[in-house]
């Protein structure tokens, strides 16, 4: 296989000025006779009124709330004197901060004890249904949502957390927010919202072996760039798009944050209805029957209007692992790492800047690159489906000697079913860590950290600085069974090579 | 609410694209429940491995309240912490090339002006505050300018953002509680809700 210098291939389009788009860029020309988007058309449902300031009043059908980003909120609306509005349609569980080795309580460290017990707090009196570790449903925010039914096609909705764009998967407009706008939403209801135009990325084709969700949204923000999403919400469509599971498309979703863009989706169809059917939260019988009407005829039809369209091909996805301090500066597994003098001028200082942080070689292959760290888990890649296909790689060998593997489910629902198929004991004879539900080492809020200058294979979306827990910690992002590959192996692999 | 109409003062440039919230405030300093203390922690990994050589730490930028940045500028996390951090190390507005749209949000919640610059206004205005430090910035947020001694610029700023700054109208619960009974009459409107409340 030829390498793909990844970076030598045609410019990145930059959609800021309106250079290499594959499409017009006047919405109008792109409208066979009108009909709206899904995202205009659950705007429209959703619609209070329109602001004072040009912004629009958004009715939001489902806030979740999590420990991190909510305490100061609810201090803020008790300063107010006001009570939540809907606290039937709020939902909280507790994720960033909570231990994985041990969740008894209290919990060995006493800062996460404090958020814990402050969120049992404001949920107990405001009447909100907490998903606590007793339950035996809580797990991360945005696995557990989808999990329960109660993430559906057509809502809006609202969490203190920017990888809230995972719910899009489903057909939902969904939004990551800051703890004031947490604060509006707990009072009111509601948002101030600009509302986005709509990019529509289409992924033709379909993906080879080895080629999995995240190589896709890694691919993409590649493509199009981490600030390439500035004002948009991406509709994911095509043939690659519609043939994925739930799950994987949650995969994609979940990263439309770090392309830049306000939110994600995929228009609703039959696998999105049959990944809800029976679910606890998710309607029944005559409910269903009528509410499917909805979400049918809310997605976007063929005569929609999109401000921009871009078209990829799956087939010419490769296994994509990340070199840099952000998720667009990726590479193929089989190319090189960019050079300075490879790259457009705007993207050669970041280059730089990189490449000195993580201690790698311009135009050096990626594959071989040694790790000490491997992280399966977040709400990125932390379903079953992801353990599942890292399972197939872990049971062909040993965790390489110095490697520390660590596998941390999305949920305690996604524990309980990859207990009985019987992965625990996969990755354990293999040599991987199999711990209880959170985020985990995505953002290390816990006690799983990266050490010193350790690198890191993981299943995350963020290879940010410091991201892992450590200041000088590095993070390669990639799909669940490169880091399965990379964990037997102790350095970047092909995982193709061991299919 | 204070009217935010524009922002007088010294300016720091902190060069570079894409600086993320982890950046502007290490997840560490998010295990609290109140954001108390958190400006003494803005930029704490980047000013600790540039020993001393951070913006933050120059001394020609001390006291500034005017924060001069690249593009992209807060991405990544939605965390309030980080503009909370920034504010409570003493800025009060934010100039830049582009600004990633949570952070740009939970600015504008703050009362914290975010303006937009062309590249070649930006890297004037950039060039110029590093000649002097010294000098009087203005961020005219009402006018939509920023001018320093190279000049005044044309800067931009989300419609929404700027009424509610310039009104003095940047606490959302206030004006979104206004609505009254309308909110509930659009849920009543929901499909998907109409289950809920039979059941």
């Amino acid at each position: 296989m030829a390498p793909c210098y990844a970076m030598r291939t045609p410019p990145r389009p930059c959609y800021q000025k309106g250079v290499q788009t594959s499409s017009p860029r006047d919405s109008e020309s792109l409208s066979k006779g009108g009909g709206k988007t899904l995202l205009d058309a659950v705007w429209d449902a959703h619609t209070v009124r329109e602001l004072p300031n040009g912004d629009t009043q958004l009715f939001i059908g489902l806030h979740l709330v999590h420990e991190v980003t909510s305490p100061q909120a609810f201090s803020m609306l008790r300063e107010m004197g006001l009570r939540v509005r809907c606290p039937e349609r709020t939902f909280a569980t507790v994720d960033h901060i909570i231990p994985t080795d041990s969740q008894r309580r209290p919990l060995s460290d006493d800062l996460a004890e404090a958020m814990m017990t402050e969120l049992e707090r404001n949920c107990r009196e405001q009447g909100i249904r907490f998903f606590g570790p007793e339950t035996g449903q809580q797990g991360i925010v945005h696995v557990i949502g989808p999990e329960l039914g109660l993430t559906q096609p057509g809502m809006t909705i609202a969490c203190g957390d920017s990888h809230t764009s995972t719910h899009g998967a489903f057909g939902a407009v969904a939004f990551g927010i800051g703890t004031s706008q947490v604060r509006d939403v707990l009072a009111t209801q509601c948002l101030s919202l600009a509302r986005p135009r709509v990019r529509r990325i289409e992924v033709g084709g379909k993906l080879a072996p080895g080629v999995y969700a995240k190589d896709v949204i890694l691919h993409i923000i590649q493509r199009l760039g981490v600030k390439g999403g500035i004002g948009f919400a991406y509709e994911y469509a095509g043939a690659v798009i519609e043939a994925m599971s739930l799950e994987e498309r949650m995969t994609v979703c979940n990263m439309s944050i770090e392309g830049g863009a306000r939110c994600g989706y995929v228009n609703p169809d039959e696998t999105t209805f049959a990944y809800l059917r029976g679910r606890e939260f998710a309607p029944a019988g005559e409910d269903e029957k009528r509410v499917i009407e909805w979400w049918r005829s809310i997605a976007s039809g063929p005569g929609a209007s999109h401000a921009d369209r871009v078209s990829l091909d799956g087939r010419e996805i490769a296994p994509t692992v990340t070199f840099g301090i952000h998720p667009g500066q990726s590479v193929a597994v089989d190319a090189r790492i960019p050079r300075p003098d490879e790259v457009r001028d705007d993207e050669r200082a970041g280059l730089e800047e990189a490449l000195a942080y993580m201690g790698l070689t311009a135009g050096a292959p990626i594959a071989g690159t040694p790790i000490d760290v491997a992280f399966i888990g977040s709400c990125t890649n932390g379903r079953l489906s992801d353990l599942r296909e890292a399972a197939r790689i872990a049971r062909t060998g040993r965790v390489a000697p110095g490697v520390k593997a660590l596998v941390v489910p999305g949920s305690q629902a996604v524990a309980r079913a990859a207990e009985a198929e019987g992965l625990p004991e996969i990755f354990r004879s293999a040599g991987f860590e199999w711990r209880e539900a959170g985020c985990s080492m995505c953002l290390a809020m816990n006690p799983d950290k990266l050490v010193g200058r350790q690198m890191s294979a993981s299943s995350s979306n963020r290879n940010f600085k410091g991201r892992q827990g450590s200041p000088s910690g590095r993070t390669l992002l990639m799909s669940p069974v490169m880091v399965a590959a990379a964990a037997l192996r102790g350095c970047v692999t092909d995982v193709r090579e061991m299919l | 609410m204070a009217k935010i109409e524009r922002v007088v003062g010294r300016a720091c440039t902190l060069r570079g694209d894409d600086i993320d919230t982890d950046r502007i405030i290490p997840a560490r300093y998010l295990r609290a429940i109140t954001f108390e203390g958190l400006g003494e922690h803005a930029f704490e990994d980047d000013r600790e491995q540039a020993k001393g050589n951070h913006p933050l730490d120059d001394r020609r930028f001390t006291g500034a309240t005017i924060l001069v940045v690249g593009h992209n500028f807060g991405c990544g996390s939605s965390r309030e912490h980080a503009p909370q951090a920034l504010m409570r190390f003493g800025f009060q507005a934010f100039v830049g090339g582009s600004f990633a749209e949570i952070f740009a949000g939970n600015c504008t919640a703050l009362g914290l002006p975010h303006l937009c610059l062309a590249p070649e206004a930006l890297s004037a205005l950039m060039d110029s505050i590093d000649l002097d430090p010294s000098q009087e910035v203005v961020v005219d947020v009402a006018n939509r300018k920023v001018s320093c001694r190279a000049g005044t610029f044309d800067a931009s700023i989300p419609e929404g953002a700027h009424r509610q700054l310039v009104g003095g109208t940047w606490n959302n619960t206030a004006v979104l509680l206004e609505a009254g009974s309308a909110i509930e009459a659009t849920a009543a409107r929901l499909p998907y809700l109409k289950r809920s409340e039979a059941a």
